[in-house]
């Protein structure tokens, strides 16, 4: 339908803000006096009826409608009345006038919608006991509601309904098109918010589809989330299909962390299992969207799951023991160590394992608590937060003029911050640069380069989107954690600082504002390194510990080969590459079975609960350790999760503060402490996911989904088709 | 049910003063001075605007400029966007693609201070509406009027250029028109320092892909950006947001073509013609059960029977033989006999006799004629071109088709007569464009005068096959 490119290209021709200026800007202008059902309201010009009736609580029923997409109007569900309008109007598009009188429950009113009720519902199958939707379905609510109490269907018994062929959408998307309503929020959504223009309408009139224009799947990375705009079942969750209906689950509240950005989720289960996870909405972070990989890789959570304490025997199998067992062969050769104690954390590991296991490490004399993502340790280091957060915070990107990314693609390392920066791209004349390799980022960006070059060229200026970055007023630097993972990564990251210093001294730049930002991959990181972890793990392959106490990390960074003669204990959730190398298995939990503690890539604690308990003999993790602690006769002074709490408290005051985003300093200290003569290798800048099929396996869990499998293999099966 | 509503604001007579029907009268609010004129019709021929309308002369350059056209576009041109518009409101030009906006206003909207866009005037030469053939026949004979039309109108608003969207199917009006752009070109009439008035003026032509739904302004506009032909929400209105994001007119063939005359004439001139609010002349299409099918030039305001009689060579089998006529192209309900009898040819009379001017293609359908088979194809014409975007028009035309034929059958309930009616009043009004509404007023027009041929259908049916057929209509309920 719309062409958000071309569109936002030919607004901008003319100056013009928005796509769709129904919202004027409306600084100066005065407020206008309106009234719904006699309650005056004060509105800014330009809102629309239907915005203005949500001001007094009046809730307009609608169905194309949808705060966060283009304004479509074709549903006609919200017709009311105005008062001196001949025909009723729709709420949705149409901006209120000063002094209208709105009839939101008028007989011309209520009539409207039992005629758009009726017309929606005499093509619409009766299938409710086996629709999926049934139970969350906007029609089915909306028709109780606002409908007729009768059918006057006559035709249906002459010619039946219509019917339409479903559609593959791939392996995330289950369609039922016969009951689609062509509400287009769908369409809307792929052209506008995923930026992918895969979904379309075919055919007019009556003979109207919603599809794919040809059979392919939907190659988005946010795919899933049409399956939430659908406000009927045309689009269903394939993995969750006749799986449970929304009365029969409960539902828990928590923090998603198959990324750094910690989205916000419910996850709803029945009898101890995670049925799926849908978006919960919160404007900081993920507003109400969800990435695929989030939302379905919920799978596997069920494979590969380690759900005993495991013990290797002297053939070298591992072979499953009891705790207490367990336990003791830990505890044993944690006693013989000799203070060569050393822990590594993974991306899944949570705040309280991490305390938990840097106070055993550090109690047993051991210092080298690590993650396995590395960031350059050089000059301040971690030691100032600034240097390793998004100080900019996600939703600050919509205050932004000038976005650069350098190393990285945050199309898939951050799915949705990359849908909040196209929504600025479309709506705030926001200018995107690029250093790194060429990726599609839905949406247009100046492509400066692909290796350290492109970074001096925009110092001193000799390329042309250095002018956009000096006339910038709050430029964004968003650094890509992989990158600095490179050797060179400290010299590149005083590179952008210096960069960043420049603008705030010679550009446009606000003094307070921190352009620089890095975006971490795993959602552990930004706990670990407030807690006092390594970033890295070069300690570990220099100091060979006598035991290695690996805390989910099952990236793979550090082998066997490594640590040749080190015992290793894995404490984790997942039979992954990091428990293959364990002399001793101690099950955890996964993030849905925990109540714990995450810190998100802008320095947001949040806290997940316990949807469901963990499989098999699995425990908490930091019991885990409290446990094994105690065995060993160095018990950890705490008992519960308050305790714990009360000790992160101790290191990092933050942690605790839920929800809320500390502000981070000392970022020209950072500056200031470079170490200036480090020389920046000339090696393109590389990022690991450059296309679709690289973004669904990357962690212990997606890799064990065999929905994200699926989905590998259609991407594949599409590309192939395609060339 | 149907036929007393149509009486409480039936036009009796001819004579002009009782022409307004008091609900005219009370909608308008004017004063009751008696009109000047009393007699519409027949145009004497030098008032003709449209003199190459049968083709029987050169419909090119050489052609045009005998028959006076581009005489004096420059000084138009020069006297200045208000004269022109002065002039076009003092015709009382109303717009001719069927709405009958007034033109002078509706031109002016696009003198608003200049914000750097580009303003552009669209020809909507989409010509679909079932009956009507007006433009095409000024396209392929007298394409250089509208090449003028577009000229002078794009003066009036400051365009810089026009796009004329012509219906796909229109392959020779569309070759003639071009022809006579290019002809236009070299002569220096359009492009560059126009006719040279120092005015920069192009104009493209667009051809359509054949959907009905395109004639729609908003539509139009989506299918000329090459999107889906769907029309769009109002407000914004394309003289803020049209064409490529820029104010943007659109307006109708023959409304843009008589443009220059009327400057050339005088608005005075043209407001002479037909009833106050109604003046000027039109050209008006009369097909189906008359004897000579015509398009034909005349005063607006002329009888409808005189019309037919005089142009169209009366009804087949006479005016006794005549059942209905659609007076305004297939969107405008149908007027029974008795109305036709001595209704005139103008917004108000028509509106008044609650149907519509619409493009004045007249459809005379006689007493040989299954009126219930007719609305029932132009339900089928309705249901296969709806877009598809709003819902009471996707699904209630292919409801109100299905039900149709069932209708024609006699195949249904009497009950559902008053269902077909109620459910054309759901669909009316509550869509973005007017397609829906020209869809649900030829069945409600169909239903408000023809109820009794449509209960004696539905009787004989059940007469031959019994009431259990119906019954399984009633089993829905």
């Amino acid at each position: 339908m719309f062409q958000i490119g071309t569109l936002r290209t030919c607004w901008r021709k003319f100056g013009l803000d928005s796509v769709r200026r129904l919202s004027v800007s409306s600084v100066n202008h005065e407020k206008i006096e309106v009234f719904i059902d006699d309650k005056p309201v004060m509105v800014e010009p330009g809102t629309t009826v239907l915005q203005a009736a949500a001001m007094v609580g009046v809730e307009i029923p609608r169905f194309c409608y949808h705060d966060r997409l283009s304004v479509a109007g074709n549903c006609r569900m919200c017709l009311v009345e105005v008062e001196k309008s001949v025909k009723p109007v729709a709420a949705c598009a149409m901006p209120v006038m000063k002094g209208w009188r709105i009839k939101t429950n008028s007989p011309m009113t209520r009539k409207a919608r039992e005629g758009v009720m009726e017309f929606l519902l005499v093509n619409h199958p009766l299938d409710c006991p086996i629709c999926d939707q049934g139970g969350e379905c906007d029609l089915q609510d909306q028709s109780m509601a606002f409908g007729s109490d009768r059918s006057r269907f006559t035709d249906n018994a002459f010619s039946g309904k219509r019917a339409v062929e479903d559609k593959n959408m791939g392996p995330l998307i289950k369609t039922y098109m016969t009951r689609c309503i062509h509400c287009t929020r769908c369409i809307r959504f792929a052209s506008e918010v995923a930026g992918v223009e895969d979904l379309g309408t075919t055919g007019r009139g009556s003979d109207m589809q919603v599809g794919t224009y040809v059979e392919k799947m939907l190659s988005s990375e946010l795919s899933g989330n049409v399956i939430d705009l659908c406000p009927v079942g045309a689009l269903t969750s394939k993995p969750y299909a006749f799986t449970a209906r929304p009365w029969e689950t409960r539902k828990t509240e928590s923090v998603d962390v198959m990324d750094a950005l910690g989205s916000n989720i419910v996850v709803t289960h029945r009898t101890n299992e995670v049925l799926r996870i849908i978006p919960k909405m919160n404007e900081e972070v993920n507003e109400e969207w969800l990435s695929d990989k989030s939302r379905f890789a919920y799978d596997g959570l069920k494979n590969q799951r380690l759900t005993l304490p495991m013990v290797k025997d002297k053939t070298g199998e591992l072979v499953p023991v009891e705790w207490e067992d367990a336990l003791m062969v830990a505890a044993k050769a944690l006693k013989q160590a000799n203070n060569k104690v050393a822990a590594v954390a993974g991306g899944f590991a949570d705040a309280e394992a991490l305390i938990a296991v840097k106070d055993l490490v550090n109690r047993l004399g051991g210092e080298d608590c690590c993650t396995e993502e590395i960031f350059p340790m050089g000059g301040s280091g971690t030691d100032f937060r600034s240097s390793y957060l998004m100080n900019s915070r996600i939703a600050g990107v919509e205050e932004a003029d000038v976005v650069l990314f350098i190393g990285t693609n945050p199309r898939f390392e951050a799915p949705i911050f990359n849908a909040r920066v196209r929504k600025c791209w479309i709506h705030n004349d926001l200018e995107v640069g690029l250093i790194g390799p060429k990726v599609d980022l839905t949406y247009d960006y100046t492509h400066v380069g692909e290796d350290a070059k492109s970074l001096e060229a925009l110092m001193t200026g000799k390329h042309p989107f250095a002018k956009l970055m000096l006339q910038a007023k709050k430029p964004v630097f968003v650094v890509g954690s992989s990158l600095l993972q490179r050797s060179d990564g400290q010299a590149i990251l005083d590179k952008i600082r210096g960069m960043a210093e420049k603008l705030r001294g010679a550009g446009n730049a606000e003094r307070s504002w921190k352009i620089v930002n890095v975006l971490h991959r795993v959602a552990s990181q930004v706990a670990a390194l407030d807690l006092g972890y390594k970033a890295g793990v070069s300690a570990i392959r220099e100091n060979a510990p006598n035991v290695l106490v690996m805390l989910g990390a099952d990236e793979g960074a550090v082998t066997r080969n490594d640590v040749p003669n080190a015992f290793v204990i894995y404490v984790g959730h997942h039979g992954d590459r990091g428990a293959e190398m364990a002399d001793v298995i101690l099950p955890g939990a996964a993030y849905t079975e925990k109540q714990a503690t995450y810190v998100n890539t802008e320095g947001r604690a949040q806290q997940t609960y316990p949807a469901v308990s963990p499989p098999g003999l699995a425990r908490e993790d930091w019991k885990v350790i409290r446990a094994l602690s105690e065995i060993l006769g160095e018990t950890l002074p705490y008992d519960d999760l308050n305790g714990i709490r009360a000790r992160m408290e101790e290191v990092a005051p933050h942690l605790t503060r839920f929800n809320a985003v500390e502000e981070a300093n000392y970022v020209s200290e950072a500056v200031a402490l470079a170490d200036a003569k480090a020389a920046i290798s000339s090696d393109p800048f590389k990022v690991n996911q450059m296309e679709l099929k690289d973004f669904y396996m990357t962690d212990a869990i997606s890799r064990a989904s065999k929905t994200m499998a699926k989905c590998v293999q259609a991407v594949k099966k599409q590309a192939v088709a395609e060339n | 049910m149907a036929s007393f509503m149509a009486k409480g604001v039936l036009v009796k007579s001819s004579k002009e003063p009782r022409l307004w029907s008091p609900l005219v009268h009370a909608v308008r609010g004017q004063s009751t001075e008696p009109p000047a004129k009393t007699k519409f019709g027949p145009l004497k021929d030098e008032d003709r605007i449209f003199t190459n309308l049968y083709g029987r002369h050169d419909w090119k350059l050489k052609g045009a400029l005998s028959r006076g056209d581009y005489y004096k576009t420059k000084e138009i041109i020069l006297k200045g966007k208000d004269w022109i518009l002065n002039e076009i409101k003092a015709s009382g030009l109303r717009g001719r693609g069927g709405a009958g906006f007034p033109t002078g206003m509706k031109w002016g909207f696009m003198n608003k201070p200049d914000d750097g866009r580009p303003k552009y005037l669209v020809v909507n030469a989409d010509e679909g509406e079932p009956g009507t053939c007006k433009d095409r026949e000024i396209m392929r004979h007298d394409p250089h009027k509208l090449v003028e039309g577009c000229l002078v109108a794009g003066a009036a608003m400051g365009a810089r250029a026009a796009y004329i969207y012509i219906r796909g199917e229109f392959y020779n009006e569309a070759s003639n028109m071009q022809i006579a752009i290019n002809e236009a070109y070299q002569a220096g009439l359009i492009g560059r320092n126009a006719c040279g008035s120092g005015y920069d003026f192009d104009i493209y032509m667009h051809r359509g892909a054949g959907a009905y739904i395109c004639g729609e302004e908003t539509a139009l506009i989506e299918s000329l950006e090459g999107k889906q032909g769907k029309p769009r929400l109002k407000p914004p209105f394309p003289a803020d947001v049209g064409v490529f994001g820029c104010p943007t007119t659109v307006s109708n063939v023959e409304t843009v073509a008589v443009a220059p005359t009327i400057c050339r004439r005088g608005g005075s001139w043209f407001a002479g013609f037909g009833r106050v609010r109604n003046s000027g002349t039109k050209l008006f299409n009369i097909s189906g059960c008359v004897n000579n099918p015509v398009t034909v030039e005349e005063e607006m305001s002329i009888p409808l029977r005189e019309l037919i009689e005089r142009h169209a060579g009366g009804v087949i089998g006479g005016w006794n033989n005549l059942q209905g006529i659609i007076p305004g192209g297939s969107s405008t309900p149908l007027i029974p006999k008795s109305v036709c009898d001595d209704v005139m040819m103008d917004f108000d009379a028509l509106v008044a006799a609650q149907t519509g001017l619409g493009t004045a293609a007249i459809i005379v359908i006689d007493n040989s004629r299954d009126i219930i088979q007719a609305i029932a194809r132009l339900s089928d014409f309705y249901k296969h071109e709806s877009c598809g975007q709003c819902t009471p028009c996707r699904e209630g035309c292919n409801w109100m088709q299905k039900m149709m034929h069932r209708f024609v059958e006699g195949n249904a309930r009497v009950e559902e007569i008053d269902l077909l009616y109620e459910m054309s009043k759901q669909i009316e009004g509550h869509t973005i464009c007017a397609l829906a509404d020209g869809a649900a007023w030829p069945v409600q027009g169909l239903i408000r005068h023809y109820r009794p041929v449509m209960e004696a259908r539905i009787k004989a049916y059940e007469e031959k096959h019994g009431a259990d057929k119906q019954k399984k209509a009633a089993s829905a309920y």
